[in-house]
């Protein structure tokens, strides 16, 4: 028999606990990717703005951009909450193009009076962009079809009922101006505009270009108490930590990542201020924007979804209903989807049996490039965001350059690739 | 006449922190059963999962001596190749091929990759005869219940012209009738000189069939028996024998009133649904008692307490939980909750845990309006909630902020644990609380359970280490095919008690 003495199983002591320093190294290393991101946009704003000779920052298609990717990101902010779940949606280009369909019979041909009211009209398409969430979510949330099929089905179905509506090939339009203002309006400017530098006249009796710069005021107001609120906001929830003895990032970090942010939205609001203010779908997606983050950051549903997506069968068995939770998700993503496809068509001024085609893939790259997991629950609001404008800005940029659009294509493919590999990359380090 | 097979040597074999087994050693004849016997967690499986190079050479110490050659396997591929052949626990066959094609799975009768589909059925045929087993070789493997499926996992073998076949309690999930063919099987293919160890803790399965008995414990070899001494008694006294120190934290038990009663509760499989995993289960539990449920694995514990636990387990549940003398409605996860019973899982990775998430969000899951106002979550008091339990549970991290998925095992289970406990419920379920953590940690989850039991919750711990029953609960259920079969004061208990309840598996014991 064995004379070995019994095994001593090793404690479990200590094996748990990080160094001081290498705590400040992966603090760093988590907020790389956040911070990359950003930079990564930065650089591609820069070196358009380089190779387009000045123009990707002129006021004028800087409200071209905003009004050409809204859409993008309005969806992406749904889309992220799909994809955060574990899921997918293919069908929000479908949806979307369906809703402007609708939008423009309601208000161009149909006979229905008061119900003809653009606003009226929005709304319920919004209504039914939410019941068409719930449609497909139904599937997916209580009979656990897996969502690529469904949304697979509803991408067939809507654009299919999309043409159908618009009666084959053709397009219906013109769109009311009010509702058109949706995409192409700017915000009023109730305070007046500034004049900064009084027109020259020349002899020959014409303004000397560049001068008599104005600057609509109101944008200029709402920019300010934006920055200023997100500084403030920024530095209370640092000092609450401190203030319970918690670490937080280090200052100067902090402090330089609100120089940029609030530097960079405040040269852009210049720029708005310049031309004719802000958009109003700039303002739609800024409000949108700042609900997605607080939801998924402060709420207990947006903490029920990242975990549901992080582990399903563990979120159920703490007690959180993971159907009926996926089923709002798709909700949500279906009034989203109707959006889109409102300010698609408002952008139009017609609705077309091609609006928001493939549109869904832009969406979802956004969502990826903005560092979400395809296997659920990772993923940030800002990142989606921000994944989003870089897509745009690329559009913009390489049709101003005149880069042919296969070629953009591959370009905008390789930097999908290219990021999910560095996260991918990161990950496996880390 | 009888000559050596298969000697085993001195093999010892370590996973990170812990020693599975322990310069062990096993010798076995040609032609003979040996079966092998040991507690869960004994190292029989790991045993076998080093003979037949699941764990490849190198990765253990000692040596394999099969046929008088010194063999080093480096994978299944291997030992195969020399016939030894091993059927796991869980069968390794594909749902949704035919037994044909499961059995020459990766070793098909072709022709430049090209199937003959005519060949392979009619080895198949030929095979599934030996053993037995009356189907078409088209049939889908999906179509046959367990016990056909298993000898699907034995035909497979003697395709590979098996000498050494091991099974790995092949009967665990067999009904009566099943095993005993299976059996009968065994004892054919011993005339034909097929040698095979039998993995099992039925022992009346092993003194039907067995030539010889190896008794692993805690990863070392106790004894081996031949036919002539095989008993219960002696079996039971080598499986269990160890001594038990003061592993366990001392308690004065204070037993209060009834909180939970469970009457007649049956659960059918969630798939199966002829078959009943849980048959007319009557337990109780009070104020500041602590409750085993012993039983091996398959008893149904786990799916007890999960089907208990808002119907996390089974279809057309029926009986009635009373809470206090109430009864209480406990249809939904959320509902359980909500009157106050928490279920701490036995795989607290797929069940407990987000392991992407960190220690914080991981504890506020389960009780999050606990932490917010208006739903929305109070991010400090969260931290201070998540940091308290941490301190309380004392969880081993360099923050709250660090990942479950980075823990070690007795770690992940303090959060889960912590989980629960911010919850706040009355009646605690605790499934296998410490599986796969270290003898440190261990103490320390018996300190929590037993301030809990202090505190007032009525707590339910099932655990397969009967030692530990026996050294933290104040009232010990037994259980085994879905039934209570003893129910014991853990001061008059003993493992012998409780495996002669589990073996002889009939009526209410003492």
């Amino acid at each position: 028999m064995s004379t070995e003495s019994a095994p001593v199983p090793k404690s479990g002591v200590a094996e748990d606990v990080q160094q001081g320093p290498r705590v400040a190294v992966s603090a760093l290393v988590t907020n790389l990717r956040e911070y990359g991101l950003i930079l990564a946009l930065i650089a591609i704003m820069v070196f358009f703005q380089y190779t387009t000779s000045g123009t990707l920052f002129k006021p004028v298609n800087l409200s071209n951009l905003v009004q050409q990717n809204s859409f993008i990101i309005v969806m992406a902010l749904g889309m992220l909450l799909v994809i955060v779940s574990g899921h997918i949606d293919l069908s929000v280009g479908s949806v979307a193009g369906f809703i402007g369909a609708l939008a423009a019979m309601m208000m161009v041909i149909w006979p229905l009076g008061p119900f003809s009211n653009p606003l009226v009209v929005s709304i319920i398409c919004l209504i039914i962009g939410g019941a068409i969430g719930a449609g497909q979510g139904y599937w997916i949330a209580y009979h656990r079809i897996p969502s690529f099929i469904v949304t697979l089905a509803g991408m067939l179905i809507f654009r299919g009922i999309c043409q159908a509506l618009l009666g084959g090939g053709s397009s219906v339009g013109p769109l009311p101006a009010g509702f058109k203002a949706l995409s192409s309006g700017f915000i009023p400017d109730v305070i007046g505009s500034l004049t900064l530098i009084p027109p020259v006249v020349n002899a020959a009796g014409k303004t000397i270009v560049g001068s008599g710069l104005t600057l609509h005021m109101t944008t200029i107001v709402i920019g300010l108490v934006a920055v200023l609120a997100y500084a403030y906001f920024g530095l209370r929830a640092r000092r609450s930590r401190e203030r319970h003895g918690y670490e937080a990032e280090p200052f100067t970090l902090f402090v330089v990542k609100t120089l940029v942010t609030s530097a960079l939205a405040l040269f852009l609001v210049y720029q708005f201020a310049t031309y004719r203010g802000l958009p109003i779908v700039l303002v739609v997606m800024g409000v949108l924007i700042a609900l997605f983050v607080f939801v998924t950051k402060r709420m207990t549903v947006g903490r029920r979804i990242y975990a549901m997506g992080g582990n399903a069968k563990a979120a159920q068995l703490s007690g959180i209903k993971t159907e009926r939770l996926t089923l709002m998700v798709f909700i949500n993503m279906g009034v989203l989807s109707a959006l889109g496809g409102l300010i698609i068509a408002a952008r139009l001024g017609q609705a077309v049996p091609a609006a928001g085609l493939g549109s869904e893939l832009d969406v979802i790259a956004a969502v990826f490039i903005g560092g979400a997991s395809a296997m659920g629950g990772v993923g940030q609001v800002i990142g989606a965001v921000v994944g989003g404008f870089i897509m745009g800005v690329m559009n913009n940029g390489m049709s101003i350059m005149g880069v042919n659009v296969d070629w953009q294509q591959v370009v905008k493919g390789l930097v999908l690739l290219g990021a999910v590999v560095f996260d991918v990359y990161n990950k496996n380090k880390a | 006449m009888a000559s050596t097979i298969l000697e085993m040597r001195d093999i010892t074999k370590t996973f990170p922190g812990v020693k599975a087994l322990s310069n062990v050693n096993l010798s076995v004849e040609e032609g003979e059963i040996h079966a092998v016997v040991g507690e869960n967690g004994a190292g029989k499986s790991t045993l076998m999962k080093v003979l037949s190079g699941v764990y490849p050479s190198g990765t253990y110490d000692g040596e394999i001596i099969y046929r008088g050659d010194e063999c080093h396997f480096k994978g299944i591929h291997d030992s195969e190749r020399r016939g030894i052949v091993i059927i796991h626990q869980e069968l390794a066959l594909v749902p949704m091929l035919s037994i044909a094609e499961n059995i020459f799975l990766g070793n098909e009768h072709a022709r430049y990759g090209v199937i003959d589909w005519n060949a392979n059925e009619t080895r198949t045929s030929a095979l599934l005869k030996k053993v037995g087993l009356k189907e078409d070789p088209k049939t889908l493997i999906t179509n046959i219940g367990v016990g056909k499926q298993q000898l699907v996992e034995i035909a497979k073998a003697l395709s590979k012209e098996v000498q050494l076949l091991i099974l790995d309690e092949p009967t665990a999930s067999l009904s009566e009738k099943d095993s005993q063919a299976l059996l009968d099987l065994l004892l054919e293919f011993k005339r034909q000189g097929i040698t095979s160890i039998l993995i099992s803790h039925k022992l009346n399965e092993i003194n039907r069939v067995a030539d010889k008995v190896t008794i692993i414990r805690d990863g070392r070899t106790i004894e081996t028996l031949p036919k002539k001494d095989i008993s219960e008694d002696r079996i039971i006294t080598s499986m269990v024998g160890r001594s038990l120190d003061d592993r366990y934290p001392s308690r004065e038990p204070e037993i209060g009133e009834i909180v939970l009663q469970v009457r007649n509760w049956s659960v059918y499989h969630p798939i199966h649904a002829e078959r009943q995993v849980i048959k007319g289960i009557d337990i109780d539990v009070r104020k500041g008692e602590v409750v085993g449920i012993a039983g091996l694995m398959g008893a149904g514990r786990t799916e007890f307490a999960m089907s208990l636990f808002g119907r996390s387990y089974g279809r057309r549940i029926t009986g009635e939980v009373l809470l206090k003398g109430k009864p209480i409605d406990v249809s939904s996860v959320s509902k359980a909750v909500e009157h106050g019973i928490a279920y701490v899982t036995e795989d607290r990775k797929t069940y407990g845990l987000n392991l992407i998430d960190h220690i914080k969000h991981n504890i506020t899951l389960a009780n999050l309006p606990g932490v917010s106002r208006h739903s929305v979550i109070d991010d400090m008091r969260e931290l201070a909630v998540a940091n308290d339990y941490k301190a309380k549970t004392n969880i081993r991290s360099s923050s709250v902020y660090q990942m479950t998925g980075n823990l070690s095992g007795g770690n992940q289970q303090k959060v889960v644990l912590s989980k629960w406990l911010f919850a706040n419920p009355e009646v605690l379920i605790l499934d296998e609380p410490t599986r796969g953590i270290d003898v440190g940690a261990k103490y320390e989850i018996y300190t929590i359970i037993a301030r809990l039991a202090s505190e007032g919750k009525a707590i339910i711990v099932i655990s397969s280490e009967m030692p530990e029953l026996l050294g933290i609960t104040d009232r010990i259920y037994v259980m085994n095919e879905g039934r209570i079969v003893g129910e014991m004061a853990a001061s008059d208990a003993s493992q012998e008690k409780i495996m002669r309840a589990i073996v002889r598996g009939e009526g209410k014991a003492s």
